[in-house]
């Protein structure tokens, strides 16, 4: 458990997620609105050097950003109605061992998404933010 | 000329018949017809981005309505969107072009949108400013003359209608609730809360929206008497401050590029107030597309194809869709 107490905080966190990952990897960030999860991946990519705007992918379920030769997934489920859409949005296409994918509201996606190798979950306490994190593969320790 | 029009980035299926010398001859929004029944009842929730099967009855019925049996040009929204979206609609529209032995036009999905007034009786001249305001976009371009679009400022964060969706689900309005909350702002008392404008502090035409959803939620959870009035007095806040800081952008880009002509297009454009506080607030004209070519429509489609054809810019028979499409490089 970890206390995150700013924006800044959340960003810098998203940053050593990003360095300790050197492979392909299944991030599911879970927490409610405005918790902080799109900032979490902001820091993720300015860590592997992407300098461009990040924006929420709630509207597009997806953004994709190709840095340094990695294809990074950045998803927003929460606009799904059904898992099943995600066949219809062509999420195979999106999905190979190199990738890098980061989840939002992946209990939507249930089962048609793959599996985490790391969980994240944040929760509000008052102004700041608590972090779990729990490693779900061997790929997900090794990140921990 | 003739021009068929098929949008399918997102959640909407659009397809129009575009005329260059009688205008707009007929266009069709999957949500607006009634397919229930070809479904056996109620349309299921994945329908909604299934545009495989929604598509050609779509077409079939603009090419009906406008009596058109052979059209000049097909035009279809290359990107950017969801790709398996994009693929139904770039496929479907190569093939008839393919087939009709006509000219296929790719076009960009913010291009129709900037372009949407346009398809009005009184139409903008260019060269005008547009302020783009969607559930997926918050831009601010400039734009000189047909094909020649530069962005001064977009949101860096949370587009404006995403903002306004998810401010509605953290006061209970379900989602997408942006129209809800607008409604729900129309009882709110205006000097009961005052919200941050966000960045209209520091220089620059940049957005940010994000904060001011979690403003939203930590003044809700602060209230004691969380109550009917106080969600509105709450929705009112939230709108006065985004239709604010939307017009001290437009503001500060006007004065910066001298333009006389304001085009707002995109779904939030529809918002009466944001409508009623521009036209107060800025002393220039102000352009804005009927309703239902605010969002995501086949007609901005065809129009924008009409206009690449007259200019003699149709593609090779290969083709690609663009799941992210800068308009500017």
């Amino acid at each position: 458990m970890q206390i995150i107490s700013s924006a800044e905080e959340m960003e810098n966190f998203g940053g050593r997620l990003a360095r300790a990952c050197n492979s392909g990897c299944i991030f599911y960030l879970n927490g409610d609105l405005g918790v902080g999860k799109t900032t979490l991946t902001r820091g993720f990519l300015r860590a592997l050097g992407y300098t461009g705007k990040v924006k929420s992918p709630t509207y597009t379920l997806v953004e994709d950003y190709s840095v340094a030769e990695r294809m990074i997934y950045h998803f927003d489920l929460y606009r799904l109605g059904d898992p099943e859409e995600l066949e219809y949005i062509g999420i195979r296409d999106y999905l190979d061992e190199e990738a890098i994918c980061l989840i939002e509201w992946s209990e939507k996606g249930k089962p048609f998404i793959p599996k985490a190798d790391v969980e994240v979950q944040i929760s509000y306490d008052g102004e700041a933010r608590l972090l779990e994190l729990r490693a779900c593969s061997e790929i997900g320790e090794k990140i921990l | 000329m003739r021009v068929l029009g098929i949008e399918t980035s997102c959640d909407e299926t659009g397809v129009a018949v575009y005329d260059t010398e009688q205008g707009l001859l007929a266009h069709t929004l999957y949500s607006q017809v009634d397919l229930h029944a070809q479904y056996g009842g109620v349309v299921p929730e994945l329908a909604s981005r299934d545009h495989v099967r929604k598509l050609i009855p779509l077409i079939k019925q603009v090419l009906a309505e406008s009596e058109t049996n052979k059209v000049d040009a097909v035009a279809y929204t290359a990107g950017p969107g969801l790709i398996g979206a994009l693929l139904v609609g770039v496929s479907v529209g190569r093939s008839l072009a393919w087939t009709w032995q006509v000219p296929a036009i790719g076009v960009h999905h913010i291009e129709g949108h900037l372009l949407a007034p346009m398809l009005e009786e009184a139409a903008p001249n260019f060269p005008f400013l547009a302020l783009l305001v969607s559930g997926g976009h918050t831009q601010l371009i400039e734009v000189a003359a047909w094909g020649k679009y530069k962005i001064l400022g977009e949101s860096l964060d949370d587009a404006a209608g995403e903002a306004f969706d998810k401010t509605a689900k953290l006061l209970g309005l379900g989602y997408p609730g942006g129209p809800a909350l607008a409604e729900l702002a129309l009882r709110g008392n205006p000097n009961r809360f005052d919200f941050p404008r966000p960045m209209t502090q520091r220089p620059g035409l940049d957005f940010s929206f994000s904060g001011l959803k979690t403003h939203v939620l930590t003044t809700w959870n602060k209230q004691e008497q969380q109550d009917e009035q106080t969600r509105a007095d709450i929705a009112r806040a939230f709108e006065d401050a985004v239709i604010d800081t939307l017009v001290i952008k437009c503001r500060r880009a006007i004065k910066q590029t001298k333009l006389k002509t304001l085009v707002i297009a995109g779904g939030v454009a529809a918002n009466k107030r944001l409508r009623s506080s521009f036209n107060e607030k800025l002393n220039i004209n102000i352009y804005y597309p009927r309703p239902i070519f605010c969002t995501d429509n086949g007609a901005m489609i065809a129009y924008a194809g009409a206009l690449r054809l007259l200019n003699n810019q149709s593609e090779a028979l290969a083709f690609k869709a663009y799941a992210r499409w800068s308009m500017f490089d």
